[in-house]
């Protein structure tokens, strides 16, 4: 009975996790990249991975897609060992750089890629309304702008609904109005359901997530939502609240 | 799925006119100079059909093996790898891709060496053959080769190493029977060598014979090791 009890928020915990990670080391070419992180992600919520640049975000989005080979610890992505076959069609990943193909058109990466995921008719259509990109279908990749090519990759990133989203760095480049509508895009998939880890260096972006994780090298300094965070540090802005977890100084 | 990444590469093609332009017309032009370099029909007549395996065999293992590396750099292969697509899925819509752009290139390069006066006792279709599968080799080669290549630059650099001691051993230059023994155990196990093997009783012979089997059943078999190969180095993760 006693264990039990002691188990329950343990297996609670399990249970609301689309994503757990223990001990997560990676070491790249001799340098430890990530250093034995714990971290831990909502089920159909927003996570914000916020850091400076070089901190470990992407390899820690790559650990959880499953193209990084994992050093040591683990990491556990929606019940199962990451990396695993089952866990290649419950996924969506878009990299910092945008993955696609500048000699085809937008629709014709997108329908590529869609047989590639083997998402349903009406799938394509769907996922460049969602991205905004309908005027652009027909043009090509590599003539679009930078914030166009990363919208092209964030739909390839949509198309057969995963369960779990991994957005590196989805806005850099884009203009204020552009981002908003993204956010708002993100609020929608998480409420109907979808989990979603965003990287971001930009801290104003930090209080559209449910929750934030905030590393620094290879570390997460401090896993927690917005508004506690920042109650926390004593402060009303994001980056004051980065800025004083960083440097280590007395809260309040 | 396989058909879906054929039908993309061809995609990617279509859209850049100079590339195909190339593909198509190289073999055909170099025949054309190799005819007058010789300035004789007879001459080119024992020439041509081995070097006509050998350029598609050249240009497919270079073009392959760009476009691989060019996959790798863009970050789309480590994509399609997160995806559930088969690793062979992709390889081998790649090799139905690049053969439809060799049979161009080899029907174009043929006609024109036909038309320069190549004048073979077999049949031309025979000669087709073995053209077409130097042209798949060459692409299921370039394909394992760029697995071991981490730039465009380092890629390139295994044109001479893949390609060039096979030309030199394939017999065009000496008789298999008449190099080093070193030499000629090395020619027995290039595939390039069986090519030129079967290519030259195309040209001297209307009948197809056991060795001429052999030499296309060696192609076939070399480029479905090759293509496997490249399925096992194509890596879902990296370290």
């Amino acid at each position: 009975m006693l264990d039990i009890q002691r188990s329950l928020p343990r297996f609670n915990h399990m249970i609301n996790s689309a994503l757990i990670s223990s001990a997560l080391t990676i070491a790249r070419g001799g340098t430890t990249v990530l250093d034995g992180i714990d971290v831990h992600v909502h089920h159909a919520a927003i996570t914000g991975v916020l850091g400076p640049s070089g901190c470990g975000k992407t390899t820690l989005m790559r650990a959880i897609v499953g193209t990084q080979r994992i050093t040591s610890g683990t990491m556990t992505v929606l019940g199962r060992a990451a990396g695993d076959p089952s866990l290649r069609s419950a996924i969506g990943y878009a990299s910092q750089q945008a993955s696609v193909y500048d000699d085809l058109t937008v629709l014709q990466n997108i329908r590529y890629f869609a047989s590639a995921v083997r998402a349903p008719d009406g799938d394509v259509n769907r996922v460049i309304d969602q991205v905004d990109l309908r005027a652009f279908a027909d043009r090509l990749t590599g003539r679009l702008s930078g914030g166009q090519r990363s919208r092209v990759s964030l739909a390839i990133a949509l198309l057969g609904s995963p369960r779990l989203l991994v957005l590196d760095e989805p806005t850099v480049g884009l203009d204020p109005v552009l981002r908003e509508d993204l956010w708002s895009l993100f609020a929608r998939l998480a409420s109907a359901g979808m989990t979603l880890l965003v990287s971001s260096h930009v801290m104003d972006e930090a209080e559209r997530c449910d929750e934030l994780l905030l590393m620094r090298d290879g570390r997460v300094l401090t896993q927690d939502t917005p508004g506690a965070l920042m109650q926390r540090t004593g402060t009303d802005r994001m980056d004051a609240a980065f800025l004083r977890l960083i440097s280590g100084k007395p809260t309040g | 799925m396989t058909l879906a990444t054929a039908q993309r590469v061809l995609t990617q093609l279509r859209h850049d006119p100079r590339t195909i332009a190339l593909m198509v017309l190289v073999p055909s032009v170099l025949m054309v100079m190799l005819r007058y370099v010789f300035d004789s029909a007879p001459v080119f007549s024992q020439i041509a059909p081995a070097l006509l395996g050998f350029f598609p065999f050249l240009l497919m293992f270079l073009v392959t093996s760009i476009t691989t590396l060019r996959e790798r750099s863009s970050g789309t292969l480590e994509r399609l790898l997160t995806t559930p697509m088969a690793k062979l899925d992709l390889l081998v819509g790649y090799a139905i891709a690049f053969s439809l752009v060799a049979l161009a290139q080899v029907a174009l390069a043929v006609t024109v060496s036909l038309w320069l006066g190549l004048d073979i006792a077999g049949s031309v279709w025979a000669l087709v053959l073995i053209a077409l599968l130097d042209a798949l080799l060459g692409v299921a080669l370039g394909l394992f080769a760029s697995a071991f290549a981490r730039t465009e630059f380092q890629a390139v650099q295994f044109m001479p190493i893949v390609v060039l001691p096979q030309l030199l051993v394939c017999g065009l230059f000496q008789p298999r029977g008449d190099m080093a023994d070193v030499l000629r155990w090395f020619s027995d196990a290039m595939p390039l060598s069986y090519a030129v093997e079967s290519l030259q009783r195309v040209a001297g012979s209307a009948t197809l014979d056991a060795t001429y089997l052999r030499g296309a059943l060696v192609l076939a078999g070399s480029a479905a090791l090759a293509l496997g190969s490249a399925a096992v180095t194509l890596r879902r993760q990296s370290a």
